[in-house]
């Protein structure tokens, strides 16, 4: 009865996840083709969210199971630790790298008072 | 084999000196100093490799699969010994074009992280730990990009940054995929379980992934704008560390993935990379043609040489990769040479606009003959080590017939033949222009300017001379890579069968 239940929440909540990862490549592509620099931040944080996710959820899910076990535990009910890990790393990681872009586009709009990327059209000339 | 994380280590220990002690004096000589001490410790790993062809490190004392193994073969040996020489030319270098500016330090403290995930990504055996090394890499190059913040240096971090970030999003999703599919990310499991299995095609989705990722980090062709939008800003000693390095780690994970275990679908795989690596080669050269600005021309320069380096990869027989190990080698030490000497130009004229220069020949004679050595190597005039890279990778093309790339190669040399000695023509030979005064007296260029075009010269002239046993290991580095049961059963087993 219990891993009845389990094994159907899990179709379920892939299923949630799998859109939800769709949806916010969708938004994150929309927004990176804007032209404002904040939207393209923006775009960033939804992608780089989608991509934790994918890789969450590309790991496989395993509802009602630890992923740490006393000795002498079988595979079978445990969950894989290992995705959660990555991606706590790669949380960090995106943290570290919003929180660059947001001071250099602080940056970038004392210097030119622009916040329009079809500005930067003009170095290439 | 303990000494195996040094090159990692070493870097994070001198950005802790560096941060701890501020001053700037400390800093320039803590840059060569750290980078002598860096020179050496690959020097000392790559003669242990003479002994124990793959050395293993075990991070942490977790066994292979489930750990971080940090692995070195002849590849990344070779890699780890060009990327020292390469910081120690320019460390030496920002002694004097950044000692003036106030943040020398900070320079030298990303300098170091930089050297960091380099060094890291060039012998992590873990998936993973690879996209946290390119990330360190990633990380210190939008500080350096953006040292000093002028507008123009904004707007070049920009679009640096914009492409980039999406490449590492792309290589974490990959990642997902790859590690889903087959449940480990140590890169030689990963090998052991997708060569010889009959359903490996299943992850050519993460592999997709993967090309696209390096092919961004590498400016291959149709990701490459990044590279000429941003290149040209920065201070000229950042503009050759990343000339030298970063697109050159891109094409090393290439080399790695697409040989280690991306290896299903051949056909598919090598068919796109020779296509590829013609049009990037082809772009490449002939951007590079229509422009007057030093820093530009080299700048497209890069892209266009990333391409014979993919070119032996897509033809993936023996001669091919070591051709392309060739290629990477004396790619990064000619090509950062060709900066710093612009740079020494730039210093002494004012500019980097070749209309604006002109009888340097005259002025300086050494200083002409330290820019002909890396740009005749790049051209390919023998004897040095650009005409045998290329030679080893035509000749490979051909025994291949794969004829189509090895004329577009040919062709190509000739268009780096053709700006090589555009430069040499309006900034040696032609007479000085006459209404473009002079901004400043004209300086000599020191001690510090020159030596690091001096070391590197030498290693391109010995690179050349000394072709025949260098054109060996890396045909040695190339049969352990096509066939990797050694690299495999060591980090899985520890060597013993």
């Amino acid at each position: 009865m219990r891993t009845g239940w389990n094994q159907c929440n899990t179709g379920l909540m892939e299923i949630i996840l799998a859109i939800l990862v769709g949806v916010l490549y969708t938004a994150g592509v929309y927004m990176l083709l804007r032209r404002s620099i904040l939207k393209f931040i923006i775009g960033i944080i939804f992608m780089s969210n989608a991509t934790n996710l994918l890789v969450f959820l590309a790991a496989g899910i395993k509802p009602g199971s630890p992923a740490f076990v006393d000795e002498g535990a079988t595979a079978a009910g445990l969950a894989d630790p290992l995705p959660q890990a990555l991606v706590l790393t790669a949380i960090v990681i995106g943290l570290g790298i919003i929180v660059f872009i947001l001071a250099l586009k602080y940056k970038f709009f004392e210097a030119t008072g622009t916040d329009d990327l079809d500005q930067l059209k003009s170095t290439e000339e | 084999m303990a000494a195996l994380a040094l090159p990692v280590i070493f870097p994070l220990f001198m950005m802790i000196l560096l941060i701890i002690f501020r001053s700037r004096t400390f800093a320039r000589w803590a840059g060569i100093a750290g980078s002598l001490a860096l020179v050496s410790i690959s020097v000392y790993l790559f003669v242990r490799l003479d002994r124990q062809p793959v050395l293993v490190l075990q991070a942490g004392g977790w066994e292979a699969p489930f750990g971080i193994s940090l692995v070195m073969d002849r590849l990344s040996g070779l890699m780890l010994l060009v990327t020292s020489i390469l910081l120690l030319a320019i460390s030496i270098y920002s002694v004097s074009f950044l000692g003036k500016e106030r943040y020398g330090r900070v320079f030298h403290i990303f300098f170091f992280s930089l050297s960091m995930g380099v060094n890291g990504a060039f012998i992590t055996g873990d998936v993973f730990n690879l996209y946290v090394w390119f990330e360190v890499m990633l990380l210190s190059s939008f500080v350096l990009i953006a040292l000093g913040c002028s507008r123009e240096q904004l707007k070049g971090s920009i679009k640096y940054i914009a492409l980039n970030l999406l490449g590492s999003l792309l290589f974490l999703a990959g990642i997902g995929l790859l590690y889903g599919k087959t449940g480990t990310l140590n890169m030689a499991h990963l090998a052991e379980i997708l060569r010889g299995d009959n359903q490996a095609h299943l992850v050519s989705s993460s592999a997709v992934f993967f090309f696209i990722a390096f092919g961004i980090k590498a400016a291959l062709f149709p990701f490459y704008f990044w590279l000429p939008a941003s290149y040209h800003t920065p201070n000229i000693t950042v503009t050759s560390l990343f000339a030298g390095l970063l697109t050159k780690v891109g094409v090393y994970a290439l080399i790695r993935f697409f040989t280690l275990f991306f290896v299903q679908d051949q056909e598919f795989w090598h068919n796109l990379l020779l296509m590829v690596a013609g049009l990037t080669m082809v772009l490449g050269g002939m951007a590079a043609t229509s422009f007057y600005e030093t820093r530009r021309i080299l700048s497209y320069h890069i892209i266009s040489q990333i391409g014979y380096m993919v070119m032996g990869l897509g033809i993936y027989t023996p001669l091919g990769i070591a051709g392309a190990i060739y290629f990477t080698m004396h790619n990064m030490i000619a090509k950062t040479n060709t900066f710093l000497v612009a740079g020494v130009i730039s210093r002494m004229k004012g500019s980097f606009d070749l209309k604006q220069v002109g009888g340097l020949y005259k002025q300086h004679p050494f200083l002409a003959f330290l820019f002909i050595v890396p740009a005749f190597a790049l051209a390919g005039v023998p004897p040095l080590s650009g005409f045998f890279a290329k030679f080893i990778l035509i000749k490979a093309g051909i025994d291949a017939s794969r004829f189509g790339i090895a004329a577009v190669a040919l062709f190509t040399g000739m268009l780096t033949l053709y700006s090589m000695i555009k430069i040499w023509n309006e900034a040696f030979l032609k007479k000085p222009p006459e209404k473009g005064e002079m901004v400043h007296a004209p300086l000599r260029p020191g001690i510090f300017e020159l030596v690091p075009s001096v070391i590197l010269g030498l290693v391109s002239l010995l690179m050349g001379i000394l072709a025949a046993p260098v054109f060996e290991y890396t045909m040695e580095a190339a049969r352990g890579l096509l066939d990797p049961s050694l690299y495999i059963e060591t980090v899985l087993y520890g060597g013993k069968p």
